[in-house]
């Protein structure tokens, strides 16, 4: 178990030094630089300038130098905002994206995983056919769409939420459930067609036979072989909440990493670019790493497969 | 056809007809259809003046509600929001079907050399598809339509470059089920070369299964397209995207619910037809694969 892991994390460096290098060149290939302002710098100032950052040195020798200081922790400074390094700007906002991230997870879970179970204890019903309704609609909605109409509703008809900011827990809500709504349409559909493939096994009428009550075959029973797919898909689910945290961080004005790529995207920070991109990549990594390993926890017999 | 009880398929019947039995992913069908033949015939529209022209401004009339004049309204510079979606769709559309077209080009082309070579080369390069598939390709796609100038051209090969880790995945998986079916023992054994084995044997059989995996492609790829789009980084002005119209119409949706309204239904519509009927194909053409 110990090793396996050990090999994983291993695994992940030369992975992460290819997303290094690839966004590397192409942090450097967009067009315009962070300097180019309205009112051009003088050329000395703009000399110095670049000297400070490095950026007179060929390209492959500002490599060498950004994954010296990777190994050494150290993102760069920031080219936007002087005075500050990547590392900070970037700490300042990865609590904000893990909260909202943490619980737009919770509500799809507890609103995705139930209501598969329920869809799938009357199959082809109406307690089956319109909670799956809304959740095929949930799939084909992106989070673009869905996020804006639930601040022209909430927000501005109602009144009921702030449509932006952040600061307590009423800025929470509507991002959150832009986020957790729209990742729970996947896991439900998810969850009720694994069980309706459960349900036929014969452990299950074995149980039911014996006399569990229905509730505890579905819930205890069914659902922990039922939900080693959905496990599974909290890898996906993780990528698909980071893009969705860029719509949703945009719109509902949230301080979070989410705003600051698209932010560094148009400032051309590549410091704070190359930075976001990486936070990603390993958040991303260890999610799938985590899911593999509820996964061999759940179910004994995957755990024997690995090498 | 109409003897035959539901959900039981008589062994002669074709995947087609199983497909048309099934109702709503044949409306899903036509809808598709419809909606692709009026977008793409709008610059033929205009040109007859049946539709005013998708970027003429027109300041003093301003935004104005759907009614006689404009069907669907105006936005905000006074253009014609029915023009405006139909060329943005042609733009979504296009992006969807070509983008599909690179992710199944590079997918099938990987795929099935991972499976045909074999062994230990096999599962390294399903290893690296599983790795690829974990990093946020999301991001890497909109530095590339950054990095090139926000050029049409690259948003299809970018978004495309990242779609097709599924379609090799499953493309893999299917050619090592067929390489040891026996008609392709006996092409071996009659002494027919690698490519001629997977032109004549593996491509045909596979058919089926890369049709309706694409189907499944498409609304990912338009998502993705039009996500990329309402971060501002997708198509240029003047052009337009379904993406682009949302993100346009989510900043007033206060004083013009329908520039955000219509242009999100029409969308969405879009995507979920395409969904039923990638399904519906699915179960049609894959039964294995198809669910109780």
């Amino acid at each position: 178990m110990f090793l396996y892991v050990l090999k994983r994390l291993a695994e992940m460096i030369p992975v992460l030094l290819v997303v290094v290098v690839a966004t590397f060149f192409l942090a450097h290939a967009v067009p315009g630089g962070p300097f180019d302002k309205e009112r051009p710098m003088p050329a000395e100032v703009k000399k110095q300038v670049e000297a400070y950052y490095g950026l007179d040195q060929p390209l492959y020798v500002q490599l060498g130098n950004y994954i010296g200081n990777l190994a050494q922790g150290s993102l760069g400074p920031s080219m936007k905002y002087p005075g500050w390094s990547v590392n900070q700007i970037i700490g300042a906002r990865i609590p904000v994206s893990v909260v909202l991230g943490l619980v737009s997870l919770l509500i799809a879970i507890l609103v995705g995983i139930p209501v598969g179970v329920i869809a799938a204890s009357r199959p082809n019903t109406w307690m089956d056919r319109v909670p799956m309704g809304f959740a095929l609609i949930g799939i084909c909605v992106p989070s673009f769409v869905f996020g804006p109409l639930l601040a022209l509703v909430f927000s501005l008809q109602l009144g009921w939420f702030p449509p932006c900011g952040w600061g307590s827990a009423s800025h929470l809500v509507l991002p959150a459930l832009a986020l957790g709504l729209i990742t729970a349409a996947p896991l439900a559909r998810l969850t009720r067609g694994e069980l309706m493939e459960v349900y036929t096994l014969d452990y299950v009428r074995t149980a039911r036979a014996k006399g569990v009550s229905p509730m505890r075959v579905r819930f205890v029973h069914a659902l922990r072989n039922g939900i080693l797919p959905v496990v599974t898909y909290l890898g996906p689910a993780a990528a698909a909440l980071v893009s969705g945290s860029f719509v949703v961080e945009s719109l509902f004005d949230v301080p979070g990493v989410g705003k600051l790529f698209v932010t560094a995207i148009i400032n051309r920070d590549v410091p704070v670019i190359l930075g976001t991109t990486l936070l990603y990549a390993v958040a991303l990594l260890c999610l799938n790493l985590v899911a593999d390993l509820a996964k061999a926890a759940l179910d004994p017999r995957t755990a024997r497969d690995r090498r | 056809m109409s003897a035959a009880p539901a959900n039981v398929s008589a062994p002669t019947e074709t995947g087609w007809q199983r497909f048309q039995r099934d109702r709503t992913p044949v409306i899903a069908l036509w809808f598709l259809v419809g909606i692709a033949a009026l977008c793409f015939s709008s610059p033929l529209l205009t040109a007859l003046h049946w539709l005013p022209d998708y970027k003429a401004q027109d300041l003093a009339l301003g935004p104005v509600a759907p009614g006689a004049g404009h069907w669907l309204g105006t936005d905000l510079l006074g253009r014609d929001l029915l023009a405006r979606l139909l060329q943005g769709g042609m733009i979504s559309i296009s992006v969807g079907l070509i983008a599909t077209a690179v992710a199944l080009l590079v997918g099938v082309i990987y795929g099935v050399v991972a499976a045909e070579i074999g062994g230990r080369f096999e599962d390294l390069a399903m290893r690296v598809v599983d790795i690829v598939s974990t990093l946020p390709l999301t991001l890497i796609v909109i530095l590339c339509t950054v990095v090139f100038g926000q050029n049409i051209w690259m948003i299809f090969l970018a978004v495309g470059g990242v779609s097709w880790l599924t379609m090799a995945r499953i493309v893999c998986t299917k050619t090592r089920s067929l390489k040891n079916r026996q008609f392709v023992e006996a092409a071996v054994s009659l002494g027919q070369s690698r490519p001629g084995i997977v032109l004549r044997h593996y491509l045909p059989n596979l058919s089926g299964t890369i049709a309706v995996y694409a189907t499944l492609t498409v609304p990912g790829v338009m998502l993705l397209e039009a996500f990329v789009s309402f971060l501002g980084l997708g198509v240029k002005s003047p052009m337009t995207s379904w993406g682009m119209m949302i993100k346009e119409g989510s900043d007033v949706m206060e004083q013009c619910p329908w520039l955000l309204i219509i242009p999100s239904v029409v969308f969405a519509a879009t995507l979920l037809s395409l969904s039923y009927l990638g399904d519906g194909l699915r179960d049609a053409f894959d039964p294995r694969t198809a669910k109780k």
